[in-house]
């Protein structure tokens, strides 16, 4: 299985994301990751997917018939080497006297930003590509996870390519 | 500028589009559309079926036999899911169609109100696309837009769901135009060059029509490179018709029940030529040993079929038509002494092994159909048997005529399809079924008859579920399970209590004059002929396996139940 990446600009509307996701269920392709928000245009969003596919054939033909969705305004597929990712992170971790300062070293190495802090818990928030996030929990794995939260990814193409509306009402 | 409700502004919105017959059954959430219907009963003829899944598939005979969008109203709940194997049928075979169904009003919507139902979720993965009117400002432009993407590009059943509220309220109405059709994508002058220079160092080409070449009415630019290139021509199920099957170049039908000359001569070219066609597993055998020797030119207008099956040499995303036009110029003329003697041999092959036998054998019996049949009359088949031996047998000059589920194989579709295209043409319709079939849709007699609607319908009656049972038989040691019906029913007795007309004969003689009292009759006509249970449709492409394993005749399957 290779993981692949999409931007879709869709009509901003009830349903849209279901006709979209609607399109990865019937071919039965898994969805790894899925972010939705809304545009600098109202009446768009931009949906971004990573998914599974067994090859580039298999993708071709998604896509191909993910354009056809009238909802479907334009969409890129995304080369990682021309494009930025990243995700946020949320992550609550027990506040555990003994290992509080290992703790805060690790999160500091990785400048996680403590965002909420009591006497049981810490929340830090970091931001940056699935793997550094990937890593950072693995390092916080060494002590008391209480709660994960990530945003899942959003790109954008490198340098002064833009995924245009072309056509909206 | 008039004011009008929901309702009427849908009506007169469905008179702007050209609409002239609807296919429905009312209901509690589509009162108010039928009361509109009412004031334009001159305009707009309804005809109500039986049942809302005849009348979808009403509408997708009409769209079939004749290209113009079919239109399918019904109520909310159980008005739309009863359409849903209609819609599904149109979307399997690109047949463009618009259904409407009402629903409760916006401010119960979710709550389960009575008769609610979700269609519009129902319904995704069936339609093109389908819509929730929730604004009466948006209803008319949301029916201009569904009537442009139903019958532009691929085309396809869209759905239109109205709650009562928007039918009721009342908005200003205009008379619009219909929504210009959407140019045609003209392929790039260096894709289209590559397919040329594939064809043009073909030395064994072969043609594959699919229903693209009907749609597109690509028939005469076929021809013409089929002329120009010395090709052969074959056709999947939803081609037949798109080029006359008497044209000395047609070899018939391709794939699983194809005929033998067609599927050889597909399985040995080195060039095919494939003519907006999806290369479904019925028409390739089994996709992973679907190699063809040569080089794939495909033309697709849907991008998202080509590449599905094939690793494809060439594809040229268009219809066909715009993309014939422009390869024809750059297409040379060739001659292939060596690959039409091969194709003499292969059609000398297939007419050794033809069924010759007399009396009621199904091939006999499509050639007394034939006889009868102009060829203007559509012809409509159910599924089953029947279906592949109408054609296999039956003469098509006339796109259009041939009418049958491919995609998703509906038993049951054949009355609602016949009464669609008998309307939509204003032609006599000949419907080819089978006992199976018959009894899922045969209540629509009473529709038939009460419309003298003058339908034909030929019940091919082996007192079984035949194309399943020719599987058990074959596959599953003749272990015949639930597939043998010998119902008791008398099927001519039953049409004529439904007002139609019923026959029954024994003979092809009696086949003969049977067919030329219904054709000349204003009252559906029913023709019930028996055919022995085991008669096998052949030549047949087992599941999975490659030309060795074709079964070619009768006496073929005889071995093969022995041996
Ligand atoms: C709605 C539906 N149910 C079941 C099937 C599976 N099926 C395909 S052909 C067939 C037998 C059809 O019987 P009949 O109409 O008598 O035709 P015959 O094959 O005997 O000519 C069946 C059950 C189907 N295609 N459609
Ligand atoms: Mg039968």
């Amino acid at each position: 299985m290779n993981i692949y990446s999409i931007a879709i600009m869709v009509k901003n509307e009830y349903g849209v994301l279901n006709r979209v996701t609607s399109m990865f269920r019937r071919r039965q392709f898994n969805i790894t990751c899925l972010t939705v928000s809304e545009t600098e245009t109202e009446d768009l969003s931009r949906i971004t997917v990573q998914f599974e596919a067994e090859n580039d054939r298999a993708r071709e033909q998604l896509v191909a018939q993910l354009a056809k969705l009238p909802d479907v305004i334009e969409f890129r597929e995304f080369n990682p080497d021309e494009s930025i990712s990243c995700e946020l992170l949320l992550i609550k971790m027990a506040n555990d006297h003994d290992q509080r300062s290992d703790m805060l070293d690790a999160a500091d190495a990785f400048h996680a930003k403590i965002v909420d802090y009591t006497r049981e818990s810490i929340i830090f928030r970091i931001a940056g590509t699935s793997r550094r996030i990937d890593n950072f929990i693995d390092l916080m794995r060494d002590y008391e996870i209480l709660e994960v939260c990530r945003t899942g990814i959003i790109s954008l193409e490198r340098g002064n390519q833009v995924l245009r509306n072309v056509q909206t009402n | 500028m008039q004011t009008l409700t929901g309702a009427q502004i849908l009506v007169q919105t469905l008179v702007d589009q050209g609409v002239d017959t609807i296919f429905g059954y009312p209901g509690g959430t589509v009162i108010d559309i039928y009361d509109a219907l009412y004031d334009v009963s001159d305009q707009i003829r309804h005809i109500v079926t039986t049942h809302e899944q005849h009348a979808a598939h009403a509408a997708d005979g009409y769209a079939r036999a004749t290209g113009r969008t079919g239109v399918v109203l019904a109520t909310s709940g159980p008005g739309a899911t009863n359409l849903v194997t209609g819609i599904a049928t149109a979307f399997l075979d690109s047949v463009p169609m618009v259904a409407i169904t009402g629903n409760v009003a916006g401010s119960v919507i979710g709550t389960d109100a009575f008769q609610e139902l979700d269609i519009t979720g129902v319904t995704l993965p069936i339609t093109k696309h389908n819509y929730f009117v929730r604004d009466i400002a948006r209803l008319q432009d949301t029916v201009r837009e569904a009537f442009a993407l139903a019958n532009s590009g691929r085309p396809g059943p869209v759905l239109v769901d109205i709650p009562q509220d928007v039918q009721r309220a009342s908005f200003a109405f205009e008379h619009k135009a219909p929504e210009a059709p959407r140019p045609h994508r003209v392929p790039k002058p260096e894709v289209i060059a590559a397919a040329a220079a594939a064809i043009n160092s073909a030395r064994r080409p072969f043609i594959y029509v699919g229903g693209g070449v009907i749609a597109s009415g690509a028939g005469k630019e076929v021809i013409e490179l089929a002329e120009r290139i010395d090709a052969p021509i074959g056709t999947s199920l939803m081609g037949i018709s798109g080029v006359p099957t008497t044209h000395p170049r047609y070899l018939g039908l391709q794939g699983m029940h194809g005929h033998y000359a067609s599927t050889m001569a597909m399985d040995e070219c080195d060039c095919l030529i494939a003519l907006g066609s999806r290369f479904n597993d019925r028409a390739t055998g089994d996709r992973s040993k679907f190699r063809p020797s040569g080089r794939v030119v495909r033309i697709d207008i849907d991008s998202s079929e080509l590449n599905k099956t094939l690793i494809d040499q060439v594809d040229v995303r268009s219809d066909v038509k715009t993309a014939l036009v422009e390869l024809l110029p750059l297409v040379e003329r060739r001659r292939h002494p060596a690959w039409k003697r091969k194709l003499t041999e292969l059609r000398a092959c297939e007419q050794s092994f033809e069924d010759v036998r007399e009396g009621l054998t199904p091939r006999s019996i499509m050639a007394v159909i034939d006889r009868h049949r102009e060829q203007d009359m559509p012809l409509v088949t159910d599924v089953g048997q029947h279906q592949m031996w109408a054609a296999q047998y039956l003469s098509f000059s006339r796109p259009r005529t041939f009418v049958s589920s491919g995609g998703l194989g509906t038993m049951g579709f054949g009355m609602g399809a016949a009464m669609g295209a008998s309307i939509a043409t204003g032609k006599r319709t000949i419907l080819v079924t089978g006992d199976g079939s018959f009894a899922m849709d045969m209540a629509e007699f009473i529709t038939a008859a009460d419309h003298g609607i003058p339908l034909t319908v030929v019940l091919l009656n082996n007192g079984v579920l035949g194309m399943v049972r020719q599987w058990q038989s074959l596959f599953y040691g003749q272990r015949h399970s639930n597939t043998t019906l010998e119902r008791k029913v008398d099927y001519p007795a039953v049409v004529r209590a439904m007002g139609g007309t019923g026959m029954r004969v024994s003979s092809l003689d009696e086949l003969d004059s049977a067919l030329e009292e219904a054709l000349a009759s204003d009252v559906p006509t029913l023709i019930e002929c028996p055919v022995d249970r085991d008669e096998f449709v052949t030549p047949m492409l087992p599941p999975g396996g490659t030309m060795d394993d074709l079964v070619l005749n009768m006496d073929d399957v005889r071995k093969r139940l022995q041996g």
